[in-house]
């Protein structure tokens, strides 16, 4: 049998709960920071403007093409590589007076009549400042919602500790992956807020596999202090936790790689709060549920607690 | 016995095993380049265009794979992209006006998949190259215009009953229009004139000032329906332009209260997308010349205060100049049977429009009036000053003969179906026009990235699966063998599923999802094959470890799918265009999984390894 942790003995990891909350805090004060100071370099779905990819025959020199946008009008055009040398993304903010609409054709025809040989268009993307505006409200409410949602769901089936515990595990996730994103300043598109709920739900299963064992084990373990119980779990859930992340992780590489650059933001997103997501559902979620007091009790079903504490024993 | 499964469990699992793997088919048989032709104005297609499609074809040497005459639609597969667009210049140039001839591919599934339902995956935008647009109604126009509208039928109505008013204007709330009397009572007569004409309104009066002032305003229904109206003008005006484009499988759908997504595969010209869809239309009533014959008025010999216009079935009319009214005075036009059930077209005008209409037919009682409808249609020409060129087209609608005096509201009858009444009524309805629309967001990619899309996504799932492959073989063995069969399994379910669901295409997210849902969906297996170690480790025997292994993995495997399912589903709620395909495939990914790693895998397990008492250690 291959295993990665034989798990014969318990792994302390509540011995290092304060050094990790410590961890945590310090990530999160690090994210927010970052985010009242950088925000976030919020993708054309948010800003409004318009957006031009094209593809050049020989690989495009950027000053040239900023050049040629200037005399065409679009002095404060974004000129970037996308992908290869090859291929090159414009991205115009929205203008006082001008019709956003137009401005993607006039791009493409001023690069069609300088002289850079055959332009390709790949994709022009044109977002009105107010449809942007009600996308970015409308992705926050969803995570928003989500979040609720989720903590009704985990309190109907575990307790409110675990389910307190869960949701701000959650938070912890979103905003280190946030803070990531302004840090680096990534850009924000849709598909990152697609993968931040993917994110939610991906670390939540890790997380509901632990609390799982940890109702389990409290049912088991009759004189095992809550630390103990927890550690025990952890450690019981450790392989799966590693195979699962590891295997998600194979094919988000995969999937960053040779996935294309439309998709990068969705598979950097995923990635990071894949990580973040499997440390908080060792570290966060389990330690804020025993910070807040979980015990035995809490774990047993009414019924039969007035029948009898050592009625556990016998299930 | 333990781990052994009834026979009715594999009977089931394998007929629902056949049903996705058969509707999963056609996406092997790839698609044929294709055109279709289909009819606009005055024009229908028959078997004699077949014929004529066939005769000019094999005129350019060209053989067709097949050709069909379908739901008025011509389908023409060819063998190559080569012919596909000699055929579409060659039909294009000579099948004539009124036809439109559209490049397409047409999915190569053998008739027998196709007759039980089977399609291909339906490919998103991101895809297969094409241009979307969100458009936006201008509902404060359509509000203030309605608004405009109120104004103008209440002074009339009040004139018309001699109740005198010191003035009348729009309210600032937008919905209301505000009246002013010198006293009570006649206000009162007002209110009970207005009232009962008038529903969906509501009216209260108040002194201010020795005036009494009446404040009628619009009910949360009406403002409703009067927005409701605007977006359903915009939608079928699009739709009809939409179809003249020649685009194959466009499509035009209402989002939200007030925007409207148009989506059009294959379209690359946006520029020229554009100003169709923004193109304007009017609408004209006019005498018509009964005096002039037609085939003099065809030879060219017609009064210069007339002219000759065509109808939509070719038939040519001869009509004066002079405009009796024009269609931006036309409020509301509706379809509907009359007491014998014949269909009619109930009209309503403005009150200005009313009395023109009323000066006009007092006189001309007996004579025939012919509504011609005005569409603006940029050629895709461009001036001499670089603006668009724009061509007028006329066309007549109805030729009808006034039968009374009219007001109003009036009806026109003598429509030879239900169909001609409706599509009279959607013209006349665009051209009043309600509400200008704008577009709001548009996406264009051009068909070498959607193609592009389309590689990266299936190279990133086949690189990504190998790797969850060959470590699960590693890890688990035989057992890791029996999940891999189950995720390969997965994802022939899940192409299965999308492609028999109508409404779900399949976008770049979404094939991302289907990516991430093969890293996830291995983790049902993990979490149970973990389980059976700690069992066997536990003791226990090993048919008693597997039968556990599943029964102790199992709620925590619905947990944590139900919270993933419950994000998926927020995501869906709250998404559009992309992310929505994303949430799609990703809910289809948490079902399909959950069945194949569960049931899927226990089935095989219990097959190979169930009931056995010969088994020493487990390959796991």
């Amino acid at each position: 049998m291959f295993e990665l942790f034989k798990g014969t003995s318990p792994i302390r990891f509540m011995k290092y709960s304060k050094p990790a909350t410590w961890l945590s805090m310090l990530l999160i004060i690090g994210s927010i920071a970052s985010l009242s100071i950088n925000w976030i370099n919020w993708g054309l779905d948010f800003t409004g403007g318009t957006l031009i990819e094209v593809g050049f025959e020989q690989p495009a020199v950027l000053p040239d093409v900023r050049d040629t946008l200037a005399e065409a009008n679009f002095p404060g055009a974004i000129v970037q590589h996308f992908g290869s040398s090859q291929e090159v993304m414009i991205r115009i903010a929205p203008k006082d007076g001008v019709k956003g609409v137009v401005i993607g054709t006039q791009v493409l025809e001023a690069l069609q009549a300088a002289e850079y040989g055959n332009v390709d268009m790949r994709r022009i993307e044109f977002v009105g400042p107010n449809v942007g505006e009600e996308l970015a409200e409308d992705g926050g409410l969803a995570i928003i919602i989500a979040l609720i949602c989720i903590m009704i769901y985990v309190s109907a089936r575990f307790e409110w500790r675990l389910a307190a515990g869960a949701v701000l595990a959650l938070a912890h996730d979103i905003i280190i992956t946030l803070g990531v994103f302004s840090v680096f300043q990534l850009e924000f598109d849709l598909t990152v807020l697609a993968a931040l709920l993917a994110v939610v739900g991906y670390s939540l299963n890790d997380t509901i596999v632990v609390f799982d064992r940890i109702r389990e084990n409290f049912r088991l373990m009759t004189t095992a202090t809550p630390d103990e119980v927890v550690d025990q779990s952890i450690t019981q859930t450790l392989n799966r936790t590693m195979i699962t992340s590891g295997t998600t992780i194979f094919v988000l590489v995969s999937l960053f790689v040779v996935g294309g650059a439309l998709i990068h933001g969705f598979s950097t997103a995923l990635l990071i709060g894949i990580f973040v997501g499997t440390y908080s559902s060792i570290y966060v979620a389990s330690s804020l549920a025993v910070n807040l007091g979980v015990n035995r009790e809490h774990m047993i079903p009414e019924v039969i607690e007035k029948e009898g504490a050592d009625q556990d024993a016998l299930m | 016995m333990l781990n052994k499964y009834p026979m009715w469990k594999y009977v089931l699992l394998g007929f629902i095993v056949l049903v996705t793997l058969l509707y999963a088919a056609p996406n092997l048989y790839g698609e044929d380049p294709a055109i279709q032709i289909s009819a606009t104005r005055g024009a229908k297609v028959e078997n004699a265009t077949l014929e004529k499609v066939e005769t000019l074809l094999s005129q350019a040497n060209i053989i067709p794979k097949s050709t069909t005459l379908e739901n008025g639609q011509i389908l023409i597969r060819l063998t190559s992209s080569e012919d596909q667009l000699v055929a579409r210049e060659t039909i294009g140039d000579q099948l004539g006006e009124g036809f439109v001839s559209a490049l397409n591919l047409a999915p190569a599934t053998p008739a027998w998949l196709e007759a039980i339902g089977g399609a291909p995956l339906k490919l998103g935008l991101d895809l297969r190259g094409g241009v979307h647009f969100l458009m936006e109604v201008d509902m404060d126009e359509a509000v203030a215009k309605a608004q405009e509208q109120m104004v103008q039928d209440f002074r009339s109505e009040l004139r018309e009953q001699k109740i005198r008013f010191r003035g009348i204007r729009k309210a600032n709330t937008e919905t209301g229009v505000i009246l002013r009397f010198k006293d009570e009572a006649i206000l009162d007569r007002a209110v009970a004139h207005l009232k009962p004409i008038n529903p969906g309104f509501l009216f209260s009066d108040k002194e201010v000032n020795n005036e009494f002032v009446l404040t009628v305003s619009m009910t949360d229904e009406k403002l409703k329906a009067t927005k409701d109206d605007a977006l359903q003008q915009n939608l079928s005006i699009l739709r009809n332009r939409v179809n003249e484009l020649g685009v194959a499988e466009p499509l035009v759908q209402r989002q939200g209260s007030d925007r409207i997504v148009v989506e059009l595969p294959g379209v690359q010209d946006t520029a020229r997308a554009k100003e169709i869809l923004g193109a304007t239309a009017t609408l004209e009533f006019h005498p018509v010349d009964s005096t002039t014959d037609i085939s003099d008025a065809l030879a060219g010999r017609l009064p210069s205060s007339s002219v000759v216009y065509k109808e939509r079935n070719g038939r040519p009319v001869v009509v004066k100049k002079k405009i009796i009214l024009t269609g931006n005075h036309i409020v509301d036009a509706q379809s509907s049977m009359d007491e014998y059930g014949r269909p009619q077209v109930s009209i309503s005008l403005d009150s200005k429009g009313g009395s023109k209409m009323s000066r006009f037919t007092k006189d001309n009682i007996g004579k025939p009036m012919a509504t011609l409808f005005i569409e603006y249609l940029p050629t895709g020409k461009k001036k001499a000053n670089g603006k668009a060129e724009i061509a007028k087209r006329e066309e007549i609608a109805n030729v009808a003969t006034i039968q009374a005096q009219l007001g109003r509201s009036f009806r026109i009858t003598g429509l030879d179906n239900a169909a001609e009444a409706h599509n009279l009524a959607l013209l006349l309805r665009a051209g009043a026009l309600i509400a200008p629309i704008q577009i709001v967001e548009e996406r264009t990619i051009g068909p070498s990235l959607g193609k592009a899309n389309i590689d990266n996504g299936v190279k990133a799932m086949v690189y990504g699966m190998l790797a969850v492959v060959i470590f699960m073989f590693i890890y688990y063995r035989k057992f890791g063998a029996v999940a891999n069969t189950a995720l390969i399994f997965n994802i022939v379910m899940i192409v299965g599923l999308m492609s028999m669901i109508p409404g779900a295409t399949l976008t770049l997210p979404g094939i991302a999802g289907i990516v991430l849902t093969v890293g996830m969906a291995v983790d049902a297996n993990v979490l149970i094959f973990e389980r059976i170690r700690e069992e066997i480790k536990a003791g226990k025997s090993i048919q008693r470890a597997i039968n556990e292994g599943y029964s102790n993995a199992f709620s925590t495997i619905a947990d944590a799918n139900i919270t993933t399912l419950i994000t998926a589903m927020i995501l869906f709620a709250v998404g559009t265009g992309p992310i929505k395909g994303f949430a799609v495939t990703l809910m289809i990914g948490i079902a399909t999984s959950m069945f194949t790693s569960i049931f899927g895998t226990r089935a095989i397990v219990n097959a190979l390894w169930g009931g056995r008492n010969d088994i020493k250690k487990l390959s796991i």
